[in-house]
């Protein structure tokens, strides 16, 4: 019984997306879509990516990460720099894409993995404070990396393009700290964004509801009790924290590869983009991925197609912010969404009857 | 015998304070032999069988020389007045405290200082004074998280949706429902455990406890807030685990109703050390333990 309702559920959130995608394929067939709003359609994947990914963190596991926009970048730059260092080897654009994600995903999974061995150590605020710092720190050090390659192989360097020490004839710098990675190919669409996400639903949803997904929500709900009934803790958290590093990564390569220029910027991967990412995974409610995936939609979107407001459009936002806390979180809010769910229920079941 | 052998215990441990444990292992042991000679006549390993167990915390020696000989299919109750030493007994037996000295027999088995999930996977399963169970996974789940380590399929199995995942999943799903209808769980299966009513949530710990297959079960003050319709009916329902489940138990508790009642055997601790042990009827009429917790 629970296992279909289950299924149920996902089954809407799957169809859900789809529909988003359909509606979009139509509006821009008939022409119905501003140019301002179709750059926002590969954002809204990616932050739909993350927001769901983050969730698995903080929704799942229950752990409080601050760093997402870490992976993130972690994963931007590691795909974007493969899809530049391949531009020869593999001609084709949508290969080295696709073999960036991959790459990008791993990385990012790896280094989830490393840095959640001493951090998943500690516990709330620590917790939040360590990943904070990661975020900034990864984004710091890739703000002064300089790569390039010539006939030799790989150079790299912390200070400047000239200490790379190249040859000049054959050297071609690939990223160029605070510069970044230019002349990626911008191959990421809004359908590739949409199919990311759906893997990412297909993955975090189906391993909620299985043996693993247990095993980290009895963690999150009590760990003691866990411990004693034989659950690996270590083993779960770090499994969980990584594919949620992964899954970032990935998000990561996406947005690599819908800019020209990609810099380590703090507006790209700043803290403030990873309590944006926090915000949409709160909103949407803690362990909710469908929530996560429309305050995540909605929240992207919405400054862009106000913009025509002018000043009010933060003031909305911030009203927006605060009715949907009040609908998600209130519980006079949930009382009547419930009595609304089963009076519409109950009236579905009439009907069949 | 058993003296000699748990006074060499204390000396290759050589820990702080083992003197003082020294000696009070010298009043003990009489009883204690008394025990393990019990168990050599009848043959069998005892299920448990625990000599000169000591933690300190600071200067506080929470536990002191403890011993216990619990034969198979036993009820074994461990009582005592509040901060004897009854809760870090259990959390000693289940690796949560490593012992300062002592060693931990389970069937036999040397399983001092291990981890508190490989003591788990050698076969003792406990409840917690304080329900804790996985407040926001349905009955069904909490019981299928108690299932974890014994029906197994990898995490891409689980990802992809591997036929090996149906499979595992629905002899899961048989198994967790088989043991929420021996506690008339089964019709509350989808509820959130943290909806279910105290008295039942009590019962949805023991479940989860024994799906991980112990070999012995320990109760932490199982009657701990039920009135006494629920306590009655929870003895009973101990008294079925155990003949259906062939489940030695050891629990800790303050009803003496629910003791008396239950228990073959007591030992009644006080101040971290043995007062007492031997049979239930013995011991309740024991004068030293009437004085030091049962009262006049």
């Amino acid at each position: 019984m629970t296992k279909n309702k289950v299924r149920v559920q996902n089954a809407v959130t799957y169809g859900m997306v789809i529909l988003f995608w359909i509606v979009i394929q139509v509006m821009d067939r008939t022409g119905h879509l501003t140019s301002l709003f179709k750059g926002l359609l590969v954002p809204l994947c990616m932050y739909a990516i993350l927001a769901v990914s983050l969730n698995l963190t903080v929704g799942i596991l229950g752990e409080l990460s601050l760093g997402h926009a870490g992976f993130m970048c972690l994963g931007a730059f590691s795909g974007a720099f493969l899809t530049n260092c391949l531009e020869t080897a593999v001609p084709s654009v949508g290969l080295r894409f696709f073999m960036a994600l991959i790459l990008g995903a791993v990385v990012a999974g790896i280094f989830g993995l490393l840095i959640g061995i001493p951090v998943l150590r500690l516990k709330g605020d620590y917790l939040a404070i360590v990943t904070l710092a990661f975020g900034e720190i990864i984004k710091n050090l890739i703000n002064v990396l300089y790569v390039g390659r010539d006939v030799n192989g790989f150079h790299f360097s912390m200070k400047d393009t000239t200490s790379l020490g190249m040859d000049k004839e054959t050297g071609v710098v690939l990223i160029k700290g605070a510069q970044g990675i230019t002349g990626t190919p911008r191959a990421a669409t809004f359908t590739i964004g949409i199919l990311l996400l759906l893997l990412t639903l297909f993955i975090v949803l189906n391993l909620i509801h299985s043996r693993t997904g247990r095993a980290i929500m009895s963690i999150r709900d009590n760990r003691i009790a866990a411990e004693s009934i034989g659950i690996h803790i270590t083993k779960y958290k770090l499994m969980a924290f990584s594919i949620s590093a992964a899954l970032a990564g990935m998000a990561g390569v996406l947005y690599a590869h819908s800019l020209s220029t990609l810099k380590a910027s703090s507006d790209n991967f700043g803290y403030n983009k990873s309590i944006l990412i926090l915000v949409f995974v709160v909103l949407g409610g803690l362990g909710n991925m469908r929530g996560s995936i429309i305050a995540a939609m909605l929240l992207t979107a919405l400054p862009e197609l106000l913009r025509g407001l002018n000043d009010y459009r933060m003031l909305i936002y911030a009203i927006v912010l605060i009715v949907m806390t009040i609908f998600n979180s209130s519980p006079k809010a949930i009382e009547l969404r419930s009595v609304v769910m089963s009076r519409l229920r109950g009236g579905v079941k009439k009907e069949v009857a | 015998m058993a003296d000699s052998k748990s006074v060499k215990m204390t000396d290759s441990a050589a820990k702080s304070g083992a003197a003082a444990g020294q000696a009070a292992v010298g009043e003990k042991t009489g009883a204690a032999a008394v025990q393990t000679a019990g168990a050599e006549k009848t043959g069998a390993v005892p299920t448990l069988e625990v000599k000169n167990l000591s933690i300190s915390f600071g200067g506080l020696k929470a536990v002191d020389g403890f011993n216990v000989v619990i034969e198979k299919g036993q009820l074994y109750g461990l009582i005592g007045p509040n901060g004897a030493g009854k809760t870090t007994v259990f959390n000693l037996l289940t690796g949560v405290y490593k012992p300062d000295t002592g060693v931990i027999l389970l069937d036999g088995k040397n399983i001092t200082g291990k981890k508190t999930i490989e003591i788990n996977q050698e076969g003792i399963a406990r409840t917690f004074q304080n329900i804790r169970l996985f407040k926001d996974l349905s009955v069904l789940d909490n019981v299928k998280a108690g299932l974890h380590n014994h029906h197994k399929y990898s995490t891409l199995e689980g990802i992809l949706r591997l036929p090996s995942f149906y499979k595992v999943e629905k002899e899961m799903n048989e198994r967790a429902m088989e043991l929420l209808s021996v506690f008339d769980l089964d019709k509350e299966c989808d509820y959130k455990a943290s909806n279910l009513p105290y008295g039942k949530q009590r019962k949805l710990e023991i479940a989860r406890a024994l799906a991980t297959d112990p070999k012995l079960l320990l109760l932490d003050e199982p009657a701990a807030g039920m009135n006494p319709n629920e306590t009655a009916e929870l003895m009973e329902t101990i008294r079925f685990v155990r003949e259906k489940f062939d489940m030695t138990i050891l629990l800790i508790e303050h009803d003496m109703k629910l003791v008396a009642g239950i228990c073959e055997r007591l030992t009644v601790l006080n101040f971290g050390q043995v007062l007492t042990q031997g049979e239930t009827s013995e011991v309740l009429n024991d004068r030293r333990v009437i004085t030091a917790y049962l009262g006049e």
